[in-house]
């Protein structure tokens, strides 16, 4: 007879581990657990429940509870998508005032890992935005924290990827928008130190910024891609009507086999992509779906990886580490052979946030997809030894792969954060496959 | 449409009063539980905009002395009354009700017994009126006698009957009926069972069942794949359904 099979889990990169999740309506009696999860969009394991446990999903917790349209002020439940946000606030003038780049993540979620977006440099993260979060914390207790009230447990929980207990509710200010429509201008560069430097202009005029790179260029060409600058559009400039409904081309869920992906496939893909771009800049008024979340657009993109999955590595390399940071940074990723990713963000940071594990810092960040591999651990380490020298460090929702002492390196903040997290949770109830692995938490 | 749901804070009977609210009907909200009810109309009001008013009053499908007042309140604060939906029901698996009496009385009273005096109640008020509808959740448990729902499936194939029952004496007076049968949908009910690979969200079926209120369908599957599933179920002899697990 055939084994039945363990339950597992996995995150946005379909890296499997052992673990189960349930749906919760009322999340205030939800039944004990050492982790909430929402979408699962976390790349890595941060979302999954210690090996074997059982985890929170939030998804069912969806409701709003006040949308104040003279001031933008909203307060939901934490499992509320961003997409059904969007669909609900869009319209009516406002704005989540931080996105990542995606739409598949509930507020929960974006708060635990202090989510950041293309506006970053002028917005902060999510968690400058928050007024107000109701934490179910260890005793059992659901306390109401924000900048103003229990400090500690609010900068703890904000980018703490929900180890200091369940986020029930979230209260935030949204963003007034002129139109429901983005224009963008977008502009083709030949390598790194143009793109660069083109990335710092725009920072200066533009609200929205963000830069795509062929990581399989190298030599003269190292770095060449395309910077995409935006701000709404006034409503002089955009259409009368509101953006169609985000489509959604399903790819099947079907995992595309393990040799689709390599360096002739993703070599072509990426000079597609940089050639079909004309040279010369370009501009336009956009989708704002479209705009912001250009890969929702295909279901299941993540099965593209092949059976195995695939990593995202997001490291921020400060300011000071220089204006060749992402030259020297791309140059050790040409020298091990580059990226196998059609992904390869930059974008500039601004200050860092009031959470105080969260990622950026004022400097350049850079993500790059990377299917799993033999050589995966070491290409993670090795990129990881040359962020610590930089002064870097990783985004926690995208890691799968960083060791404990190289996180330790990074993270000099660590040691507060654990100080609050077991003033609140003196047993560490609240751990997930993540800290197990990164932070030393019994499993 | 002016509507009374009594039983939309969770699961079908939220996502459904979601469509509503955004294309502009007004609803009252029933149920239990005084504090679900508050949240669940303070996102429908959220999602309504501005001037959506949603009130919401206390009914307890266990306690049939509440049902007059609440449809009575219901009623008042709409100013009118065009539609009553149920979705509110208890449920357990065949193995806990066989081995609980007092659950299994309860299961069977509120999903047959309690729903039919509500309706009862719906019904008056509805045809004083001069009609409208009543849009009412079976299941296709009740379409079939089968192994794993046998208590469960016989309420609700007594709650079916009577409303066909209900629908072919009072369309004509202006009263439409219609019999809702989810087929599996993940809520909260059946967040323990073990999903079949057509099992559905309940913002899938909402629009389904939606379009089945609007035009008063009779019997509404949702998602509509459930009819052919069932018309498969129902033709099989029963030596086959004795050997079989559903």
């Amino acid at each position: 007879m055939m084994k039945k099979a363990e339950p597992t889990l996995h995150g946005w990169g379909r890296v499997k581990a052992p673990g189960r999740e349930v749906r919760v309506d009322d999340l205030s009696r939800a039944p004990d657990a050492p982790l909430s999860r929402g979408l699962g969009r976390s790349y890595g394991d941060s979302s999954l429940p210690p090996p074997n446990g059982t985890a929170i999903n939030t998804v069912r917790a969806d409701r709003l509870l006040k949308f104040d349209e003279i001031t933008g002020a909203l307060r939901a439940e934490a499992g509320l998508a961003l997409h059904e946000l969007n669909r609900i606030t869009l319209p009516r003038g406002w704005f989540t005032p931080v996105t990542p780049g995606t739409h598949f993540v509930t507020l929960g979620g974006m708060v635990a890992a202090d989510v950041h977006g293309k506006n970053h440099h002028v917005a902060g993260t999510i968690g400058a935005h928050l007024s107000r979060l109701l934490v179910k914390v260890a005793d059992g207790r659901r306390v109401e924290c924000g900048p103003d009230l229990e400090r500690d447990l609010f900068r703890a929980t904000v980018g703490g990827m929900g180890l200091t207990g369940h986020i029930l509710e979230v209260e935030l200010s949204l963003t007034r928008v002129p139109s429901p429509w983005v224009l963008q201008e977008t502009e083709r560069v030949p390598d790194i130190d143009v793109f660069m430097s083109k990335l710092k202009d725009a920072a200066a005029r533009w609200p929205m910024t963000v830069g795509w790179i062929d990581c399989l260029s190298s030599g003269k060409n190292l770095g060449r891609g395309i910077v995409f600058r935006g701000r709404w559009a006034e409503p002089h400039e955009a259409p009368p009507y509101l953006p169609p409904p985000p489509m959604r081309v399903p790819w099947p869920k079907l995992e595309a086999p393990s040799w689709a992906l390599n360096r002739l496939t993703v070599g072509a893909f990426n000079a597609g992509i940089f050639y079909s771009h004309p040279n010369r800049v370009k501009t336009q008024v956009v989708d704002t779906y479209r705009w912001i979340y250009p890969l929702d657009a295909i279901t299941n993109w993540n099965m593209m990886y092949g059976p195995r999955g695939f990593t995202q590595y997001q490291c921020v390399l400060p300011d000071e580490a220089g204006p060749q940071a992402a030259r020297r940074f791309l140059e050790l990723l040409t020298s091990r052979g580059g990226a196998m990713s059609f992904l390869c963000i930059i974008k500039d940071c601004g200050p860092e946030g009031v959470g105080l594990l969260s990622f950026p810092k004022k400097g350049i960040s850079i993500a790059l997809d990377l299917p799993v591999r033999d050589d995966t651990q070491a290409l993670v380490d090795a990129l990881n030894e040359h962020v610590i020298k930089e002064g870097g460090r990783v985004y926690l929702a995208k890691d799968r792969f960083t060791r404990p002492e190289h996180y330790r390196a990074m993270e000099p903040r660590l040691d507060a954060f654990m100080r609050i997290r077991k003033q609140w949770d003196p047993s560490l109830k609240f751990r997930s496959a993540q800290s197990i692995r990164l932070l030393g938490d019994p499993a | 449409m002016k509507a009374a749901i009594l039983g939309a804070t969770k699961g079908m009977g939220r996502s459904l009063a979601r469509l509503m609210v955004e294309r502009g009907d007004q609803l009252v909200l029933l149920g239990r539980e005084p504090v679900e009810l508050q949240r669940s109309a303070a996102d429908l009001q959220a999602r309504g905009g501005a001037g959506s008013r949603v009130h919401h009053f206390r009914c307890d499908l266990a306690e049939p002395e509440t049902f007059a007042p609440a449809l009575d309140d219901a009623e008042a604060a709409l100013k009118g009354l065009d539609a009553v939906i149920i979705t509110a029901g208890l449920f357990a698996t065949q193995d806990e009700l066989e081995a609980d009496a007092r659950l299994n009385q309860s299961v069977l009273t509120v999903d047959f017994t309690n729903t039919v005096l509500f309706c009862e109640e719906a019904r008056k008020r509805l045809l004083a009126r001069g009609g409208g509808t009543l849009c009412v959740f079976s299941s296709v448990a009740g379409d079939r006698g089968r192994k794993p729902v046998v208590l469960y499936g016989a309420a609700k194939a007594g709650l079916s009957a009577y409303l066909e029952g209900l629908d072919h004496r009072f369309r004509s007076k202006g009263l439409k009926t219609v019999c809702v049968k989810p087929g599996f949908v993940r809520t909260a009910m059946t967040e323990h069972l073990k999903a079949p690979p057509i099992a559905s969200e309940p913002d899938e079926v909402a629009p389904v069942i939606l379009e089945g209120l609007d035009r008063g369908t009779p019997i509404v599957y949702a998602p509509p794949i459930w009819r052919w599933v069932m018309t498969a179920v129902k033709s099989l002899p029963r030596f086959a359904m004795r050997r079989v697990g559903f």
